[in-house]
């Protein structure tokens, strides 16, 4: 191997790697040859909303990436660990070079649905879109017009953000507010710390000596990539870790010393018997609960409240007369007393402690409960504000929340009426009649039922949405939704409702950029490596044309390619977050693919507070750390959204009459080798992780169910038929179809991929109006 | 021949693979597909997801009797590779390395190494009509790098090192389940146990991922 310092202005966004290899523009780039005459480039991965952000160093030779490996930076120290890809980034040439990819404009020849296109010109398809725009904004207005929620692309050039940019500048479109990730979770932890900066740098992972990992799972989905790495080093550093999943997870085999097998749904019953445990034991931080809460017991309540249900009330059922004890919380749970106990204690006497939650048990019925509860336990045990612990909820990244994600500048919205982002079908077929009672804000009422659907880098129309059948019905109604465009790689079930098919590149093929995801102080960089095939083009490029013919080039695209609001990106980080950040150039020159910023003295969240809560409240009514929430309890509707954080049955839940019918809990976890849907088709990831129903022996064999079997998993809303994995490390009770495969119904409407949200209810949580896709009973049998 | 190959004194490179903190995240398995270009149905490094146990039900609760852990698997490159001696035309080699390789213009695709290797190592390729396996990424060795599967791991659990040195270093360590009895080919490996992996003695374990690990072709 070689060192030479090659001409790279040709990795220009109109440029190729030919380019560089030729020295056009006379910008030097250090790459490495090979001896096969393949050079390396170091870019980051992915453009995807996963996990991570990590780096690959790609081989790339006569226009065609051959090799992908990952960050080979010297060192490796846990305060700039290396970014090391997982299995899908590393699988990423077959992704890239996937016969399958959309190559040209297409619209719609069959009925909507069926899944019928021939292929148009590009300027037939944006005259196509042009008008359709127009002609719903005249008719309806701009209310009418959505894009949907959507991260399958999220490097800036790629990604929804270019179209809400465009939309914006045309007079606007539908808002929304929420994730589909993070409703309850980003709602609810402020009702608490009246912030959702909550979370210490990684790096001081190490100074804990309990971890619970509570329905957090970083082995497989990363959450900041290395974030398995960090957990790791704690555990040599002699933290004891334990795991509360219903599913033995990769993390709770790689990470944990103990494994705590929990009934989905029942997390916060769980908390509320540790809450006894810790309470009734004396293990409370009494000086922390007095200094810094309220709301714990009579003597903490809001003036005039002093009546109503303190924490420690319903903890020890003064109130409601059902003491939160241990053997109380064994019979919803499913964990024994004795486990409850011991757990109890050990978090309410090993300091310091971590309780991390993860976000599947907030994407439940009530998930805005669990939430509350893991912040009510670091407060009471008083792991908030020090190092080594842990302040619980959304934990994002001290001190200024972390990284910014997008930052592609997308302007104001006109349209200043929001929808819950997992309202969209209910504005489909509604809207005018929503208002604050639905979760609208910004407006007494919608101005309009949504109209036209230009669906950017989302899969959210069929896959990814609850009740694939209902939204397949509602899409299927040209009357409801009059035009649907679609725009993305690859052709998804969302693709299939289309009007329009816009073909999109891929993070290879335009220039893009990101920083890290959660947590990581860093920015990976995605140069060009080369121009895109057949005739994808770049979301930003797609909207560029697009504004042309709405009229709004200049306003759109102020002048600049590509690489050009990569460079303003990289100011716009400079400014903010990084002020130290070389120029794109210079990062371009280097070729590492990343610029991060080492960690040595990790900050801790809340810890001013701590020390000093006169002088430096928390921004909640009272400037303390909220156990009983005044808000909560103004919105009088304590059965739903009690103000101190309570354990609730969940609508569909084994406890209750639908349990007869449909005895299983359902649940669908973030699988290793997707990231939500995208992935599904990836041959080597296939390979790895083949798509199945995971189900305990118990429950298989009271079927007549053997290993490796096709089944019927089915509910009252779809069913469908897939192979199961037979194993233990599965709770008794519970099935796991993990999210994100792709709807592929027979003849007769039965799924036969395994996508889970044929069987997910559309029903939304209380307080957050967000997705409750984990709460789902269904039934199994042999196919 | 057994003796010429195995002398005294020559270099044993071994992989050191930590199932303690494997995620079983096959990162690895991939980043070795992508480096070699193998087809689909070829895994010369595969990951093998050990579980057993019950469930217990008192009262109201269920109790986990489960174990797992995963165990990250290439070629051992055995110091008595069973696959070269089984070889009808003298196509699998041991070089100074120690590393076991196929000199495909020799190899006939009968499969009998195949047979012979405990460990499943050896992997036929119908598109080629040879047998194919891990390289150790000799051409990485030669370039001062490590191989493909170690640099990959996102959990830092595989290395590599001499064979003395890693069981100086670690311990003896190579049969751990589902790996046969290493008295058969003295597999050049270190594993480092999970803790689970001493309950194979009392419950039966099994390969809980089968599917995921034969050889298709």
């Amino acid at each position: 191997m070689r060192l030479s310092a090659f001409f790279s202005g040709g990795l220009l966004a109109s440029g190729s790697l030919l380019g560089c290899l030729q020295g056009e523009e006379g910008k030097g780039q250090i790459v490495s040859v090979n001896d096969d005459g393949s050079v390396i480039i170091r870019a980051g991965c992915p453009s995807h909303n996963c996990g991570g952000r990590c780096v690959l160093k790609l081989h790339v030779r006569d226009g065609e990436i051959v090799r992908i490996e990952t960050d080979d930076r010297p060192t490796d120290d846990i305060s700039d660990p290396q970014l090391r890809a997982c299995i899908r980034g590393r699988s990423y040439r077959r992704r890239q070079y996937h016969p399958d990819r959309l190559k040209y404009p297409m619209k719609r020849v069959g009925e909507r649905g069926e899944g019928k296109f021939e292929r148009i010109s590009w300027d037939e398809a944006l005259e196509i879109l042009a008008s359709r725009l127009k002609r719903v904004k005249e008719k309806y207005g701009n209310s009418a017009i959505l894009v949907p929620y959507g991260t399958g692309s999220y490097n800036q050039t790629n990604g929804r953000q270019t179209a809400a940019r465009l939309m914006n500048l045309f007079g606007g479109s539908l808002g929304f507010y929420n994730s589909y990730s993070w409703a309850c979770i980003s709602r609810a932890t402020p009702y608490v710390y009246g912030t959702s900066v909550t979370g210490n740098q990684r790096q001081d992972w190490i100074n804990s000596r309990y971890i619970i990992m509570w329905g957090w799972n970083p082995a497989e989905m990363r959450d900041g990539t290395n974030s398995e790495f960090f957990i790791k080093k704690a555990r040599e550093n002699g933290a004891r870790v334990i795991c509360i999943d219903p599913r033995m997870s990769m993390s709770a085999v790689s990470l944990a010393d103990e494994w705590i097998p929990i009934r989905p749904g029942t997390d916060t019953a769980l908390m509320s018997a540790m809450a006894y445990v810790i309470i009734s034991e004396d293990l409370h931080d009494k000086d922390f609960i007095n200094r810094c809460c309220i709301g714990f017991d009579k003597s903490q309540m809001p003036d005039g409240l002093e009546e109503e249900e303190s924490y420690i009330d319903y903890i020890f059922g003064t109130k409601d007369g059902v003491p939160k004890t241990p053997g109380w919380a064994e019979e919803i749970t499913g964990i024994p007393a004795r486990t409850i106990i011991r757990i109890g204690r050990e978090y309410g006497s090993i300091k310091p402690a971590m309780l991390y939650q993860g976000y599947g048990m907030q994407r439940r019925a009530y998930g805005e409960q669990p939430v509350l509860g893991g912040c009510v336990l670091a407060a009471i045990t008083g792991n908030v504000g020090i190092s080594g612990g842990w302040a619980s909820g959304i934990a994002l990244q001290v001190a200024d929340g972390g990284p910014l994600w997008n930052v592609f500048p997308t302007g104001r919205n006109p349209v200043r009426e929001m929808i819950p982002v997992f309202l969209w079908t209910e504005a489909v077929l509604r809207g005018k009649e929503m208002g604050p009672e639905d979760g609208v804000v910004g407006g007494d009422r919608l101005q309009n039922n949504i109209k036209l659907i230009w669906c950017v880098a989302s899969n959210i129309l069929i896959n990814q949405h609850s009740d694939v059948n209902r939204s397949a019905e509602i899409l299927k109604d040209e009357n409801l939704v009059e035009f649907i465009a679609f725009q993305d790689q690859f052709m998804t079930p969302s693709g299939r409702f289309a009007d329009l098919v816009l073909p999109v590149c891929t993070q290879f093929e335009v220039w893009g950029l990101q920083d890290g995801w959660k947590y990581g102080d860093e920015v990976i960089i995605n140069p060009k490596i080369y121009d895109p095939p057949n005739e994808a083009k770049s979301d930003y490029r797609i909207c560029a044309e697009l504004s042309e013919k709405l009229g709004l080039k200049d306003e759109f695209t102020q002048g600049r390619d590509e690489r050009e609001w990569i460079e303003w990106a990289v100011n716009h980080f400079r400014n903010t977050r990084f002020p130290e950040i070389p120029s794109l150039d210079q990062l371009h020159e280097k070729n590492r693919g990343v610029y991060s910023v080492p960690v040595e003295k990790p900050k801790v969240a809340l810890s001013d507070f701590r020390d000093d809560p006169e002088n430096n409240p928390l921004n909640t009514p009272t400037g303390k750390i909220e156990i009983f929430s005044r808000q909560l309890y103004d919105m009088d509707k304590p059965d739903v959204i009690p103000p101190v954080p309570k354990y609730i049955q969940e609508w569909e839940s084994p406890f209750g009459e639908e349990s007869k019918r449909f005895p299983l809990q359902a649940v669908g976890h973030h699988y290793m080798p997707r990231v939500h849907s995208i992935h599904d088709q990836i041959d080597w990831l296939e390979e790895a992780f083949p798509q199945r129903v995971f189900i305990n022996p118990l429950d298989a064999s009271d079927r007549g169910i053997k290993n490796g079997d096709q089944v019927r998993v089915y509910n009252e809303r779809g069913e469908m038929v897939i192979p199961c994995r037979v194993t233990a490390k599965i709770m008794p009770g519970v099935v796991n179809i993990p999210q994100g495969a792709w709807w592929t119904p027979d003849e007769e409407g039965v799924d036969r991929r395994g996508c889970v949200n044929v069987l997910t209810s559309h029903k939304w949580t209380p307080l957050a109006f967000g997705n409750a896709q984990h709460t789902i009973m269904c039934q199994v049998e042999k196919a | 021949m057994r003796n010429k190959l195995t002398e005294m004194g020559k270099k044993q490179l071994a992989f050191y693979f930590d199932s303690s903190s494997c995620s079983g995240c096959k990162t690895c398995q991939v980043a070795c597909k992508d480096k070699h270009d193998s087809g689909e149905g070829i895994l010369w490094r595969r990951v093998y997801e050990a579980a057993g146990g019950d469930w217990v039900k008192d009262g109201n609760a269920w109790v986990p009797n489960v174990y797992s852990y995963y165990i990250s698997m290439a070629c051992n490159h055995c110091v008595e590779p069973l696959c070269l001696y089984s070889c009808p035309n003298n196509a699998i080699v041991k070089n100074d390395d120690g590393i076991v390789l196929i000199e495909k213009d020799r190899c006939m695709g009968c499969r009998y190494c195949e047979w012979n290797c405990p460990y499943g190592a050896l992997q036929f390729d119908k598109s080629q009509g040879v047998m194919t396996k891990c390289t150790f990424c000799d051409d990485y060795l030669a370039e001062g790098k490590k191989p493909s599967c170690i640099t990959a791991c996102p959990m830092r659990v595989l290395d590599i090192g001499e064979l003395e040195e890693l069981e100086k270093e670690h311990g003896k360590s190579n049969e751990i389940f589902p790996m046969p009895r290493a008295h058969y080919t003295q597999p050049a490996i270190v594993v480092k146990p999970h803790r689970d992996a001493r309950m194979a003695e009392n419950v039966e374990m099994k390969i809980d991922n089968l599917e995921e690990i034969k050889n298709e072709q």
